[in-house]
């Protein structure tokens, strides 16, 4: 009849493949798990309303976090400010413009491997790039993302575009409408989650970014305004972290900072899940 | 009656592939014409070609000439945009845009310049009158289209091309997603739109073919077999591949 041999085999095997699944399972939510309690542990504490507003000088010994906060406000509207029109309008002219399949295609395959170079790699060309003509300061630094963050948008939006379908395209120039009116009517309105998500998506990528920062937007620590503060060096809060704790030994503030980062991380991708499910729902009503 | 379409000669080539052959045909003002035959014979091909929607199709190639009002719409000079003004389209799949009603009817006109609210409240109802749909929607132009019905959409659709005021309007198999009440809802409202407008219609069922046009058009293999009269190509068929078509035996 039924082998049983076998299938006791099978049985034993299939505990066993369980078994180490479950283990994988198991470390990875520890590890993720740890990690964001060791840092909240140690940085929570250290948050102080004092730390956040003021700003630090040596002459008082007192350490505050503004500037680093406002740096990165900063840098992260500088860079949105400039990638977003030219990353959507490129997404634009790949999908609606463009009629060479194969250069799209050697576009698109250029943009994903762009976004997969270590960000050092940025920083070292935009330093030789920007802060090199311009001097060592936010902009720089802005400029620098903006080429990080290009394939991110631009790819995000392609996606959204491609799925706006053909018919609203055929409808609009049945009634004799051009193309831009096309574009602008009826095409981009319907791919405002994928900008959107690719907006979440570069500004949690901005506010992690370190490497490409130490070389070419600088470690001040300087209250300035906006326009003052991007043609000025400024750390933002990783840059900060990253002094704080390697020069200065302060690891209560770089945990605090980290502490920061991190809320503001699972927030961020809080949202990105908020705004795709969002219009998942709407399309699909 | 005048002819208000004239074609001539005309060959369309996919790439390579040749999709309609050496088409004549002239079709008469304020009259219901109906293009019929077996899938891929050509016929929403045709129809496409009449207002260059065919344009949006990379590598296709159209020879001969197609005349509207006498001018042939494919010389250089044409301006492709004011040529879908004059003739409009309604899909085979209802497709109004992701906004409200009013919004949706108001788009042709806005594309074309008009912008003054009472202007095109004017507009808005005229086209949604004219498409039988006032009466259903009056009270929540401001609803997204998308919440209607699929008889209604299409009938959203109509009121959209409407409000350009098209001289013709090419429906491609505009029935073919509906029920049969919402059929022939539409069929109804072609027969009233003809009074004003030119309707040339690609159908799959003969019937609709029968009852709704004044004039028949046989496409086989792209190539137009036979054009007349409805009422004469379903009852004395001068083709042979005509007759066998109508009476069922292949298709």
């Amino acid at each position: 009849m039924l082998n049983e041999s076998l299938s006791k085999k099978r049985k034993t095997y299939e505990l066993v493949m369980k078994g180490l699944m479950y283990v994988a399972v198991f470390s990875t939510a520890a590890l993720a798990l740890f990690l964001l309690i060791y840092v909240l542990v140690k940085g929570i504490p250290n948050i102080s309303w004092e730390l956040l507003t003021t700003s630090p000088s040596y002459i008082s010994q007192k350490i505050g976090i503004l500037p680093d906060i406002l740096n990165t406000i900063y840098i992260v509207i500088a860079t949105l400010v400039i990638v977003l029109p030219l990353g959507v309008g490129a997404a634009i002219y790949l999908t609606e413009y463009a009629t060479n399949k194969k250069i799209v295609a050697i576009i698109e395959y250029a943009a994903e491997t762009l976004s997969g170079i270590p960000s050092i790699i940025y920083g070292l060309v935009g330093m030789l790039l920007f802060s090199n003509n311009m001097g060592t300061c936010l902009m720089a630094g802005a400029l620098t993302l903006v080429i990080m963050n290009l394939p991110t948008i631009m790819r995000t939006t392609q996606e959204s575009l491609k799925t706006v379908p053909q018919s609203y395209r055929e409808g609009a120039f049945g009634l004799g409408a051009g193309k831009w009116r096309v574009i602008r009517t009826v095409v981009l309105p319907g791919c405002v989650d994928g900008v959107i998500t690719g907006c979440i998506l570069s500004v949690g990528r901005i506010l992690g970014e370190s490497a490409a920062l130490l070389f070419t937007a600088g470690f001040a620590h300087a209250l300035n305004g906006f326009v003052q503060g991007l043609s000025s060096p400024g750390a933002t809060l990783t840059v900060a972290l990253y002094v704080y704790a390697k020069e200065q030994g302060e690891f209560g503030v770089a945990f605090a900072i980290a502490s920061i980062l991190m809320v503001l991380t699972v927030v961020i991708n809080f949202a990105a899940n908020l705004v795709q499910k969002h219009f998942a729902k709407r399309r699909s009503s | 009656m005048n002819n208000i379409v004239t074609v001539k000669d005309m060959n369309l080539w996919y790439g390579d592939h040749q999709a309609l052959h050496d088409i004549k045909i002239e079709i008469p003002e304020k009259s219901i014409t109906a293009f019929i035959g077996p899938s891929g014979c050509g016929k929403s091909t045709f129809l496409k070609s009449l207002n260059r929607m065919n344009d949006l199709i990379p590598d296709v190639k159209i020879t001969g000439d197609i005349c509207y009002e006498g001018k042939d719409i494919y010389q250089k000079d044409v301006d492709v945009n004011s040529l879908r003004k004059e003739i409009g389209m309604v899909f085979q799949k209802p497709n109004p845009f992701p906004m409200s009603i009013y919004d949706n009817v108001a788009y042709g006109p806005r594309t074309h310049g008009i912008t003054n609210k009472a202007q095109l409240d004017e507009i808005v109802e005229q086209a949604l009158r004219d498409a039988a749909l006032w009466d259903e929607v009056k009270d929540r132009l401001k609803k997204n289209a998308l919440s209607m019905s699929g008889g209604q959409q299409q009938r959203l659709c109509i009121a959209r091309a409407l409000a350009v005021q098209p001289k013709i309007l090419l429906m491609d198999e505009p029935t073919s997603a509906l029920d049969p009440i919402s059929t022939s809802r539409i069929e109804e409202l072609v027969m009233q739109l003809k009074e004003k407008y030119t309707i040339v219609m690609v159908t799959h069922n003969m019937q609709q073919a029968v009852r709704v046009s004044d004039y028949t058009a046989f496409f086989l293999l792209g190539e137009l077999v036979e054009f007349g009269k409805t009422d004469d190509i379903f009852s004395v068929p001068k083709d042979k591949r005509t007759e066998d078509y109508i009476t069922g035996r292949f298709g």
